[in-house]
């Protein structure tokens, strides 16, 4: 459940931004995560419920965009898409694929007052 | 319960001192200062010589009165754990010291490989651990029955490693100059692998007791080592476990993966991980130089 410290995080994250950027109250959080980050995002909400109590998150929406899985295949030598780590590629089954993007976990905004 | 972040007071423990710092301080895991590594703001240490992460109250904020705007902020979720595991990082290269992290499940002989791996190398290269697990020093204690320095650090109910632990543990450790510390991560094949310690490497360790689709199962811990250690090898005459497939399923995942075999009984495969170990001290060094 590494999802709470992820969501520690982001309020920590947040309350430093508050500090810094001068605003009191969050009203909505907008995530990026990708595909391939070992992120659950249901238990991201609901750590994110419980680390946001008492502080300039409390009450905050949080969504959560999801980016897709990129992946480089060294046969075919294509960009492909793939749902998780471990996939073969899916133009020519090979598993000489490097993941290319869809691992990233961002705080891409706030809605703040 | 802290109110931050739903941790309990005082759970997350590092041995080590023998003086109580009480619990009056505030909890932000030191993160609002960019102070480097002030422990007083981290964690206290326990009458019994530990140290506790995780003590005190939530912050208090006041809040503003504006009208309501969108910011963007752009930052990594874990840019706070890899600034630390970044400093960690120059730190111990500054020291010159080689630092392993050591992940797997639960029961796959991490510990048991690791005292082995000590009474083999320990008269050529200077060695420290720091042992991770939620709870008990256990660990620590046999580690240093092979006269290695240990600290055992206790994460509570977390279930890995963080960079800020890591950072309080080696500021409470004798640093082996010129060695390897190994990080011997809590036990789980989920979490530890999202959370750079500033290591040098990672290192997965898979037994022949486990399932050969390990690595497809649990692919984000794989996918981010640099080296699997196929461990109690001296096991495989009484199993039917298939040591290529467990290899072939690793390299989906991690298509450049070095692979190991070793037991903890010595033969097969301990002295092949010894010869890894000392290269990668040897590797590191002459590039540091």
């Amino acid at each position: 459940m590494h999802e709470m410290s992820l969501a520690m995080s982001i309020v920590e994250t947040i309350e430093t931004e508050a500090t810094h950027r001068g605003f009191g109250r969050v009203e909505r959080v907008v995530l990026e995560i990708g595909a391939l980050a070992c992120v659950d995002p249901h238990a991201l909400t609901f750590g994110f419920d419980a680390a946001m109590r008492g502080t300039c998150c409390d009450g905050a929406e949080l969504e959560i965009l999801t980016v897709p899985g990129m992946a480089y295949c060294f046969d075919c030598q294509k960009n492909v898409e793939i749902s998780r780590k471990g996939d073969a590629c899916p133009e020519c089954g090979s598993y000489q694929i490097v993941v290319t993007g869809g691992e990233e976990m961002k705080i891409k905004s706030l809605e703040v007052c | 319960m802290c109110t931050v972040c739903g941790c309990g007071e005082g759970e997350i423990h590092i041995e080590g001192d023998d003086h109580d710092h009480g619990h009056g301080h505030s909890h932000h895991h030191g993160h609002h200062h960019g102070q480097h590594h002030d422990h007083h703001h981290d964690h206290s240490h326990g009458p019994d010589g530990a140290l506790d992460f995780g003590a005190g109250a939530a912050g208090v904020h006041v809040a503003g009165q504006s009208q309501s705007r969108l910011i963007e902020i752009e930052r990594s979720i874990l840019s706070r754990n890899d600034e630390i595991a970044a400093r960690n990082r120059a730190r111990l290269e500054r020291e010159g010291v080689v630092a392993v992290n050591l992940m797997s499940s639960p029961g796959s002989g991490k510990t048991t490989l690791l005292v082995e791996t000590i009474k083999s190398l320990k008269d050529r290269v200077p060695i420290a651990v720091i042992e991770g697990d939620q709870q008990t020093s256990n660990d620590a204690a046999r580690i240093r029955e092979t006269g290695v320095p240990a600290l055992q650090v206790n994460t509570g109910k977390g279930c890995h490693l963080d960079a800020d632990m890591v950072a309080t543990a080696i500021d409470h450790i004798a640093l082996p100059r010129g060695g390897i510390l190994f990080i011997e991560n809590v036990g789980n094949l989920v979490c530890p692998a999202s959370f750079d310690l500033g290591e040098a490497r990672r290192v997965v360790l898979a037994s022949v007791t486990e399932g050969e689709d390990k690595p497809l199962k649990y692919p984000e811990m794989f996918s981010t080592a640099d080296a699997m250690i196929v461990s109690k090898m001296d096991l495989l005459p009484h199993l039917t476990f298939d040591v290529e497939a467990l290899i072939a399923n690793a390299r989906k995942v991690r298509p450049r993966l070095d692979v190991l075999r070793a037991s903890a009984t010595g033969a097969p495969g301990l002295a092949a991980w010894v010869q890894w170990l000392e290269g990668l001290n040897g590797q590191l060094r002459t590039a540091a130089e």
